[in-house]
């Protein structure tokens, strides 16, 4: 079934009783080219490319729960590559590209808006940062403005300008940069996998992993055992529980990420904006609340939900930020689990175990990386080379110390990030 | 979150500052791979975890806490000088 104005319209005359589910519901066959372990967004989206660009659609993706109900489920939805550092910034270049086209390539509606993000600054410090990082943004091919006092006033003239401790100077402004709706993100991707052929299957848990002779023959799970040349994680913040299956113990500590959304209003912000010294990044969905979020509650988390010191630090820096919201109710708050890197960057490696692929450690960045994620995975899992854009994202560095990512600088330590 | 610090009694978690897990650090001259476990490898438990917490804006002992990462209970806290955790000098 595709979707097409003209669908839409037959639809509407008829009662809509010709729409169809987007994906099977298969049961799990005993064997396959390629198991995918989690059906979030990257898991979804390695399938996608494994059959679209790859040909490979002798292919499962096995999820505990309901496609799309992890983190892909529960994000601030922003989409953005302004990176600098060599290693994320190819990565994330070639993820905005194919966010671009994702819709018209799915042939799906995932809202993607590319409404802009403004990094605010309010010192000259972080304004030779933002001058730095918005050349390196223009180097790689991507867009970047840097916006003065006046310029950001214009644009959101709700923002307090007139904070002393944090004045506003400017911006660095990417207008390519903006949201997606993220269950649609999933859904979009199951569907066009679903369409070649892979079979994803729900409420099928793995149990183990395995292994013989160094490399991987299968998983166990909570619908039987299915064999499966090669196996790839994509299970976000239990990544280092999946992997402990196959005896592989991970540079990872999984963390929990609180974000909120406000009850509905008016239309007031135009683009996503972050506001540098509260860590603190705001936008304004579709139905009107304005979704927000800050740090991580920085200790080891598996509660999907949070503390309440981080809630108050959020509150604070927002009303800091724009005070005309501190009488809006906030509607929600959630957490999600964050497969947390020494480095804050991910891993899209070969593991020690051979044919046995890691897809991890995307930090409170997974959501922007999801199309690039799953095609460069499936580039490594088809022809078992990294593809260009993702040269770097090596398991190994951990070790060796070479080609580190530490993006903000503050050190390759866990607690750091 | 509060932990109850041995010499503080229970304080507020704000009052802590939060290093990751309480790991007994290898010999100075252990291989690679031993300080490669370390500084870097994660048993990443979703149960009780061993975790060291330094009371920053209190006595400023670092803090041997035994933590459930799934409900944020937590189980034991013991000085970090008394853990053990120095290992082989």
């Amino acid at each position: 079934m595709r979707f097409s104005g003209w669908r839409v319209l037959k639809e509407g005359l008829t009662g809509n009783k010709g729409w169809t589910p987007h994906w099977r519901d298969p049961e799990p066959r005993t064997e396959y080219d390629v198991v995918i372990i989690g059906g979030g967004g990257h898991g979804l989206a390695t399938a996608y490319y494994l059959a679209k660009e790859h040909g490979i659609t002798n292919v499962a993706v096995l999820e505990k729960g309901y496609l799309g109900g992890g983190n892909v489920g529960r994000n601030t939805t922003i989409v953005r590559a302004n990176y600098y550092l060599p290693g994320n910034s190819e990565f994330y270049s070639h993820s905005l590209k194919l966010w671009e086209g994702m819709e018209q390539d799915l042939n799906y509606n995932a809202m993607m808006s590319q409404r802009g993000i403004l990094n605010l600054y309010h010192n000259d410090g972080q304004r030779d940062a933002a001058v730095r990082r918005g050349n390196a943004i223009i180097n790689q091919g991507d867009d970047a403005e840097l916006l003065s006092r006046d310029q950001v006033r214009e644009l959101a003239p709700f923002l307090n300008f007139d904070n002393n401790r944090f004045p506003i100077m400017g911006g660095l402004m990417q207008r390519r940069a903006g949201t997606a709706r993220h269950d649609a993100v999933a859904w979009g991707y199951a569907r066009g996998a679903d369409m070649r052929g892979v079979d994803l299957i729900q409420n099928c848990e793995v149990t183990g992993i395995d292994v013989e002779n160094g490399k991987v023959v299968g998983v166990q799970t909570a619908r039987g055992p299915i064999r499966a040349r090669k196996v790839a994680l994509a299970a976000a913040g239990r990544s280092g529980q999946v992997a402990a299956m196959a005896g592989l113990t991970l540079p990872i500590e999984s963390h929990v990420l609180q974000a909120f959304v406000s009850e509905g209003l008016k239309p007031i912000v135009d683009h996503v904006i972050t506001f540098a010294e509260g860590h603190l990044y705001i936008s304004q969905s579709d139905k009107g609340g304005l979704v927000f979020g800050s740090y991580l509650d920085f200790y080891s988390s598996y509660a999907a939900r949070g503390n309440l010191p981080m809630v108050e630090h959020t509150m604070e820096s927002f009303v800091a930020m724009v005070p005309a919201v501190s009488k809006a109710r906030l509607l929600r708050s959630w957490g999600g689990i964050m497969d947390m890197t020494p480095d804050g960057s991910p891993i899209i490696d070969h593991s020690p175990i051979d044919g046995l692929y890691l897809n991890c450690g995307w930090c409170y960045g997974g959501f922007k990386a999801t199309p690039g994620s799953g095609h460069v995975y499936a580039h490594l899992i088809a022809t078992d080379r990294p593809h260009g854009a993702a040269t770097k994202l090596k398991l190994d560095r951990f070790r060796s110390g070479h080609g580190l990512m530490d993006e903000e600088g503050t050190g390759a330590q866990h607690n750091l990030h | 979150m509060r932990i109850a610090c041995p010499l503080c009694g229970e304080r507020d978690r704000r009052e802590f500052y939060y290093k990751g897990a309480a790991l007994v650090r290898p010999a100075a001259g252990a291989g690679l791979d031993a300080w490669h476990e370390y500084v870097n490898l994660r048993e990443n438990p979703a149960g009780p975890l061993d975790e060291l917490w330094y009371h920053e804006m209190g006595c400023n002992s670092w803090l041997k806490v035994t933590r459930d990462t799934a409900t944020h209970e937590i189980l034991a806290v013991q000085l970090a000088a008394e853990a053990g955790l120095g290992g082989e000098p």
